[in-house]
């Protein structure tokens, strides 16, 4: 620690910068833990696709207070914990007073990491509701934005053959602590056949996953939440890494396979480790990745190709072979393929050119694989981190990292756990619906997309 | 009913020369570093293991009960129970004996075998007059007795004592016992560096190929055997001067093992145990010997295990050539060298009471992954070493592949294995 990050943190350092503007950051509600307060639905229109989602998650809801068109606006005589529209029904510019209505009194009361989530159907129809559709994308990020003490704003958007089964594990992880640093997040939910009635505990259990780069960092983190949700973890790092690699997989009761991601032979090895053992695999996080990072001008080819390769290439290799129905071991069908991306990839980064077209690269992939793969059930999506503190941006000089992790709507940096909790959403069986989306666990970038 | 046991896997750390890179580690932590490994490599994590046997050769007195801590400290299950065996530089392999003979009569299901040591962490001890200067003023009753006790002390006394590396019934260091084999077989200089310069290049040729991904787990920042040079040649070996035998020695520190530091161990089972829990079924543990010799009478004391190959090839009705693959702990080159002229020898054999001549080995089965010299030696943990990384190298050449085991150890001894691909 720096002797200014000691001045800083020091009670007189707390006091000046408090004085100057910089706040202590909210502690976020994480994990598996509900709103404090009242959860609060409105239904903008005939639409009970959120009622009954929530109906199946056990949550008791409220009426919504609605603002007034004049005099003094009413407000909520104690603070309420979520605020779940559900606005499927809206399509005319005009009904999105309704929307603002419900919203205006909700902002105001929303406690400390409550939560604003917002249905809405894909876009499709005439040019107004298309119009209106991205409105409500337009104000679903400016609440984001606007909202304090670790409240977070999501949209939600939906098939038109959506039903409450297919919403229970996207709805849940979005109350939920464990999307503590998801924030002013779009993403789509379609439709499957899976019948759900319930927010599972332990979605995971009795499931094998492949994590990469899991000796450290995001990947051991991945593979101890993971492991909580009930995976069983084939924990994967680099042999150099060895000794990290082998305390995790101890820890979570898993196995450590040391394996170079970039070895030819990399997939035939990891589905012979998920066979050997008697295992189906369920899922595959490809976590590992590098950093090779300079100004593009000074970029050679070297410092391209490790990128890209690792970060990338490798994947799609390893994909390759356990997709293939002849592998032993191989992607069993209704699994799971998730991506790393990364902010920088989404909205580009100085000094990152490499790095940014491996991340961005990944988005792309999951995109492209998930229509592919939808006859097996196979969903493919990908987490975007942005600031997460870990011991690699620990070591970002002490002012660029205040700048860098107050720079979100959140102003704090993200942890591990954040990203890990995601990609345990998307890997939940229930969330069948979900695939080819990318979804940024950083709690809203201020700069980029 | 037939209890096979069969060799699952191993784990070891890195091994480093001592006074290096583990200086701060003491046997507990290598012995619990190369059982964490070894319990991430096959998820067993918390599982409850028939039996942990494991030893050290330089042990502290407080590590008395060092493998049953070990486990303590280690992701296994704490119900799992422990012993300490100890038979020198066969240690390693002694240990994988004892357990497979326990799963053979069906005792214990699984059993972990293995050995660590650091010559780093060698227990230092005060000397004989000091230790009852010391226990005399302990027991004494007055300060006046107490002071006249220590009275007695002198400068000399207080110097530590390090572990003693020499045999006790003959006061010849393991070096000056193979220099005298060395000469006795007229082993020469240029065979012992050529085969210490293979060593080293065929160990890093298996590091290159990642042969040992699943064999090694890195240890405090090591990745990689620390003792291995793969650049060193017989040209460079030849320049270094003798170390034992005199001037005219042959041996150098080049073409013997350097004092080392690590831990090694095998994970064993029954085969029904190993298929029901899918753990790979490597190798089968096929027998295991032991003999002595009469060294302080005479006889080469680093050739004790010829003994003990020829009885067991005998009792198993196998020669050398039903082998594919044979180890012999390179304690030094010339102990490899004077070990295959010594099986080659008619008159040797019958002179230790097997029928004729073992026979003459083919180089190309022998330590193909390298050996002790390369890899480096800490002492308990070279069988623990071999038995995985032999079991491994069978397996890939397929079911009924044969491999054979030789390490010699201080006190005449030796030990012998076989182990069978399934």
């Amino acid at each position: 620690m720096s002797t200014l990050e000691k001045v800083f943190y020091s009670p007189i350092g707390r006091a000046v910068a408090s004085k100057v503007g910089l706040k202590e950051p909210q502690k976020l509600r994480r994990g598996r833990s509900w709103p404090q307060g009242a959860i609060v639905l409105a239904a903008l229109g005939k639409s009970t696709l959120a009622a009954d989602t929530l109906m199946l998650l056990g949550r008791a809801t409220e009426f919504p207070i609605v603002d007034s068109p004049a005099g003094n606006p009413p407000g909520y005589p104690t603070r309420i914990g979520a605020l779940v529209v559900d606005a499927t029904d809206l399509t005319q510019v005009a009904e999105l007073e309704a929307l603002r209505a419900v919203l205006r009194p909700a902002v105001r009361a929303l406690e400390a990491s409550g939560r604003v989530i917002i249905l809405a159907r894909v876009a499709h129809g005439d040019w107004e509701t298309q119009a209106v559709a991205r409105a409500l994308d337009g104000i679903n990020r400016t609440v984001g934005k606007e909202l304090r003490r670790g409240a977070t704003a999501n949209l939600v958007v939906v098939d038109g053959e959506v039903t409450p089964s297919d919403l229970v594990s996207t709805l849940g992880f979005a109350l939920q602590g464990r999307s503590a640093f998801v924030d002013g997040q779009t993403w789509h939910v379609g439709a499957s056949s899976k019948i759900v009635d319930a927010l599972a505990d332990q979605p995971l259990a009795g499931r094998t996953i492949v994590v990469t780069g899991a000796a450290r960092g995001i990947g051991a983190q991945i593979s101890r939440v993971l492991a909580r949700d009930g995976a069983t973890i084939v924990a994967v790092d680099i042999p150099p890494a060895g000794e990290a690699l082998a305390a995790v997989a101890n820890e979570v009761g898993g196995t450590a396979l040391q394996l170079d991601i970039t070895a030819d032979d990399a997939g035939v090895l990891i589905a012979a480790h998920v066979a050997g053992r008697g295992h189906e695999l369920y899922g595959i996080v490809h976590n590992a990745g590098i950093t090779r990072d300079k100004m593009l001008v000074n970029t050679d080819a070297d410092r391209w190709a490790s990128v890209l390769d690792v970060n990338l290439a490798a994947q799609m290799r390893i994909n390759t072979v356990l997709l293939d129905p002849a592998t032993a071991g191989g992607l069993a069908d209704g699994g799971r393929i998730i991506g790393i991306a990364s902010t920088s990839g989404l909205a580009g980064n100085k000094g990152q050119t490499n790095y940014a077209a491996s991340k961005a690269g990944v988005a792309g992939l999951v995109g492209a694989m998930a229509p592919d793969l939808a006859d097996r059930a196979i969903t493919t999506n990908a987490v975007a981190p942005g600031f997460i503190e870990t011991d690699m941006t620990a070591r970002i000089p002490f002012v660029q990292r205040e700048i860098f992790q107050r720079g979100n709507s959140l102003s704090q940096g993200g942890k591990p756990v954040d990203v890990a909790e995601t990609i345990g959403y998307l890997l939940d069986p229930d969330s069948a619906g979900v695939t080819g989306q990318v979804i940024r666990v950083c709690g809203q970038n201020l700069v980029g997309a | 009913m037939s209890h096979n046991a069969v060799v699952i896997g191993g784990n070891r750390t890195p091994f480093a020369k001592s006074g290096g890179v583990f200086a701060e580690a003491s046997n507990h932590d290598l012995l619990t570093a190369a059982i964490d490994g070894l319990s991430a490599r096959f998820g067993l994590a918390g599982t409850r293991i028939g039996e942990v046997a494991a030893g050290a050769v330089l042990k502290h007195p407080h590590d008395f009960n060092l493998t049953r801590e070990a486990v303590l400290s280690s992701s296994l299950s704490p119900l799992s129970p422990a012993c300490d065996l100890q038979q020198a530089c066969g240690t390693g392999l002694e240990t994988t004996i004892y357990i497979a003979n326990k799963i053979a009569l069906g005792q214990i299901d699984s059993g972990i075998a293995g050995g660590t040591d650091s010559a780093s962490d060698a227990p230092i001890t005060v000397s004989d007059p000091l230790r009852r200067i010391l226990l005399k003023a302990s027991a004494a009753r007055s300060t006046r007795d107490r002071i006249k006790a220590f009275a007695k002390v002198r400068p000399s006394y207080l110097a530590p004592e390090a572990p003693r590396v020499v045999e006790p019934r003959t006061g010849l260091s393991m070096g000056e016992h193979q220099a005298l084999t060395t000469k006795t077989w007229q082993i020469g200089r240029e065979d012992q560096d050529e085969l210490a310069a293979a060593s080293h290049h065929k160990l890093a040729a298996a590091w290159d190929k990642g042969f040992f991904d699943d064999l090694v787990t890195p240890y405090l920042g090591v990745t990689r055997d620390a003792i291995m040079r793969p650049d060193t040649t017989v040209a460079k070996l030849s320049q270094l001067k003798p170390a034992f035998g005199g001037a005219n020695g042959t041996m150098t520190a080049g073409n013997s093992t350097a004092l080392s530091d690590g831990a090694a161990t095998v994970l064993l089972a029954n085969e029904d145990w190993a298929r029901e829990h899918h753990l790979p079924v490597l190798a089968r543990f096929v027998d295991g010997n032991v003999t002595a010799v009469d060294h302080p009478a005479g006889s080469d004391l680093l050739l004790a295990p010829v003994a003990a190959t020829g009885r067991m090839l005998d009792r198993n009705g196998l020669t050398l050539d039903d082998f594919d693959l044979v180890e012999i702990h390179e304690a030094f080159a010339s102990t490899v060298l004077a070990t295959l002229a010594a099986w080659e020898s008619d008159e040797y054999c019958r002179g230790i009471g097997i029928n004729s001549a073992i026979g003459t080995l083919d180089r190309t089965k022998l330590n193909v992954c390298g050996s002790s010299l390369a890899v480096g030696h800490p002492f308990a943990a070279t069988g623990a070493r071999i038995v995985p990384t032999l079991a491994k190298l069978l397996h890939e050449r397929g079911p009924g592949s044969r491999g054979l085991i030789s390490i010699c150890a201080a006190g005449g001894q030796g030990v012998v294995a076989i182990l069978e691909a399934m």
